[in-house]
């Protein structure tokens, strides 16, 4: 369904993302995990087309979504993928939606582009959808205006957007960052079972490696721009090869027997414009040796995972 | 919704044109001259004074003049101007139209040509076009406008002789004060076009547009122009009082008839009536600008509908 491989992405000068690898297939449910500013939103942009935007360009790799290459599409075909095959789901709700248009005008909008709709038929599939979100009175609220209801409300009709035409593709980027923890908890609930009904695939990104591990199949590890470890939620979790992925793991807090500690990771992420030499990670690295401060070690296959480490597997 | 806002914001209109009646009154009277100076004849006695001052009621306590002069004025009786000795509403009816078309004719070309410039300068991909209307921008916001009016009078209508160089005859007379009082205003427009375009693109729900598969045109003229449009429509609002303000010394400069030539002489003679008239008729003419934007803007934008009420 969506294969990335070794993309790299710039603005100008500046390079904040490369060999970033991994697949999803339909059904799949596919986490990307991270610190802030690790290239998590960058990966989602390059993928929806829409690194323009902010006068970004993919510079290397290739993405392809059900057999076609999207790094060298052109525009107005773009344009029939992006809310018609891939549906997006951003961080904030509260800034998300259109403050000037209706619920069900921004709703209906995208089955009318890419289903070819009346606006009538779309009103109907918009209410259907939003029913199907368990949002109360649906055909009320495609009457209100987003200042109009809550932060959950919004982010279901954004949801209901990203959904409108049904898509085989789902991005949500910290779909729940900007939401109450009850919240947080029914939207990621919801986006579960609407992979499992329509059979989507799923791209979760989140910081949250609690989220990962309840909803995720498979999962990639980015840090400071590179995709450093992914494979299957349960390997990764029970084995973690990376140093940085053992450290994250090490940071869930659960079931922490009586003497266990939170090990948290010292050091600070670094920035793009201070980007170490060799593995990003040495400086913080316990287990680092001379090569890494001079050569990046590349993404190994091994089984259905991945790492990229010199000294992979190893504990400290 | 609307309705309840319309209503509500006429409502503050009341206690508003009582401050502005006072304020207009009072002008007038604390300028220092008399109009009785310019009415009497050389040589008549102090006596035919009295009865002249005592017949425009100018003798009597403020309040009471006040009192009478708004009363009146709810009946559409503007008073008699004292020197040219004929009803104020009449003058004013004589003279509003002129002021009217050109206001009107500058309006529309200030805003629909700000416009337009405005937007092609936020999304224009040629640097030579956004140069281009850049320095339009910034030559209108701060060439003066009677200069610019003088300049063009001496090109297009002395040497030219394209245009006429004054009066109000034919739709000819009107280009170049329509030019002189638009200039400025399609600087402004365009540059607040330009900016509210520009901060537009840059909030976050136009990610999640371009994320339905909307065009970049549908999202510029279905979703980018009306957020941009609430700034420059509270511009054009304020505008409305502005043009007539540059009316009256446009006016003035191209020797056309109208409230501001009005305004201007009457203010020489000193004739008080014929100065409220048409201070009274700027001051509305603002409030109504300043209503007719709100209105729009609570058309547009759904928040401000429910904020105000
Ligand atoms: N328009 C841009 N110009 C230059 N650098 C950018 C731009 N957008 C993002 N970056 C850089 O790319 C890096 C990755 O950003 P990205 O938004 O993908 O991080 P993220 O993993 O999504 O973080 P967060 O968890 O905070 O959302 C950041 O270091 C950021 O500085
Ligand atoms: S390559 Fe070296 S520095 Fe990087 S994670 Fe592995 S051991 Fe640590
Ligand atoms: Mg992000």
């Amino acid at each position: 369904m969506l294969e990335v491989k070794d993309l790299a992405v710039a603005f100008g000068s500046v390079a904040p993302l490369s060999g970033v690898t991994f697949s999803l297939a339909k059904g799949e449910t596919l986490g990307i995990v991270g610190e802030s500013g690790s290239g998590k939103s960058l990966t989602a942009m390059s993928i929806m087309g829409l690194l323009s935007m902010s006068d970004g360009r993919v510079t290397a790799g290739s993405i392809v979504f059900d057999g076609q290459e999207l790094t060298t599409l052109a525009e107005p075909a773009y344009c029939k993928l992006r809310g018609g095959r891939i549906g997006l789901i951003t961080q904030n709700p509260m800034t998300s939606l259109d403050p000037l248009k209706k619920i069900g005008t921004q709703v209906d909008s995208v089955a009318i582009l890419h289903l070819g709709m009346s606006k009538k038929a779309a009103r109907a599939n918009t209410v259907d959808i939003l029913a199907t979100l368990r949002i109360p009175e649906p055909a009320l609220i495609c009457e209100r205006y987003p200042h109009q209801m809550s932060g959950g409300m919004k982010q279901r009709i954004v949801i209901a957007m990203a959904l409108a035409a049904d898509p085989d593709l789902l991005i949500a980027d910290e779909p729940t960052t900007a939401l109450d923890v009850t919240v947080q908890a029914q939207i990621i609930r919801l986006l579960d079972d609407l992979v499992k009904q329509r059979d989507l695939a799923l791209l979760l990104i989140t910081h949250d490696m609690s989220v990962v591990a309840q909803t995720c199949d498979k999962v990639v590890v980015m840090y400071a721009g590179r995709a450093i470890e992914q494979g299957p939620v349960l390997e990764i979790f029970d084995d973690p090869q990376h140093p940085y992925t053992q450290a994250l793991v090490g940071c869930i807090p659960r079931d922490l027997g009586d003497g266990e500690k939170l090990t948290s990771i010292p050091g600070t992420v670094p920035t793009v414009l201070n980007y170490p030499s060799g593995c990003k990670f040495h400086p913080r690295c316990a287990r680092n040796q001379d090569i890494c401060t001079t050569e990046q070690p590349e993404l190994v296959r091994n089984g259905d995972s991945a790492v990229a480490c010199h000294f992979a597997g190893a504990s400290t | 919704m609307l309705l309840r806002y319309i209503f509500f914001r006429v409502l503050m209109l009341i206690p508003v044109s009582i401050s502005i009646s006072v304020v207009i009154f009072m002008i007038v009277h604390l300028l220092p001259g008399d109009p009785i100076d310019n009415l009497i004849r050389i040589g008549s006695s102090p006596d035919d004074r009295a009865l002249l001052v005592t017949k425009y009621g100018l003798d009597q306590p403020l309040f009471v003049q006040y009192f009478r002069w708004l009363g009146a004025m709810f009946q559409g009786d503007f008073g008699e101007a004292i020197v040219l000795r004929r009803p104020v509403a009449d003058l004013i009816s004589q003279n509003l139209p002129y002021s009217l078309t050109l206001g009107a004719m500058a309006f529309a070309f200030s805003s629909i040509v700000g416009i337009i410039l405005g937007t092609i300068s936020a999304t224009t991909r040629s640097a030579l076009m956004e140069q281009f209307v850049r320095g339009f921008i910034l030559l209108g916001s701060t060439v003066p406008g009677f200069w610019l009016a003088l300049l063009m009078i001496l090109f297009f209508a002395v040497q030219l002789q394209m245009f006429p160089v004054s009066g109000a005859k034919g739709w000819d007379s009107l280009v170049l004060p329509v030019l002189t009082i638009g200039f400025g205003g399609v600087a402004l427009v365009a540059r607040v076009t330009r900016v509210a375009l520009m901060d537009a693109r840059r909030e976050d729900f136009v990610t999640l547009l371009h994320a339905k598969g909307l065009s970049s045109g549908t999202i510029l003229f279905r979703h980018l122009m009306p957020h941009a449009m609430l700034p420059v429509v509270t511009i054009l609002a304020l505008r409305i009082g502005w043009i007539l303000g540059g009316a009256v010394t446009v006016e003035f400069v191209f020797g056309r008839p109208g409230l501001g030539s009005l305004l201007i002489r009457a203010l020489g003679q000193r004739d008080y009536p014929v100065v409220q008239g048409c201070l009274l008729m700027l001051a509305l003419a603002v409030m109504l600008g300043t209503l007719i934007g709100d209105v729009a803007q609570a058309a547009m934008d759904p928040r401000i509908r429910e904020a105000k009420t």
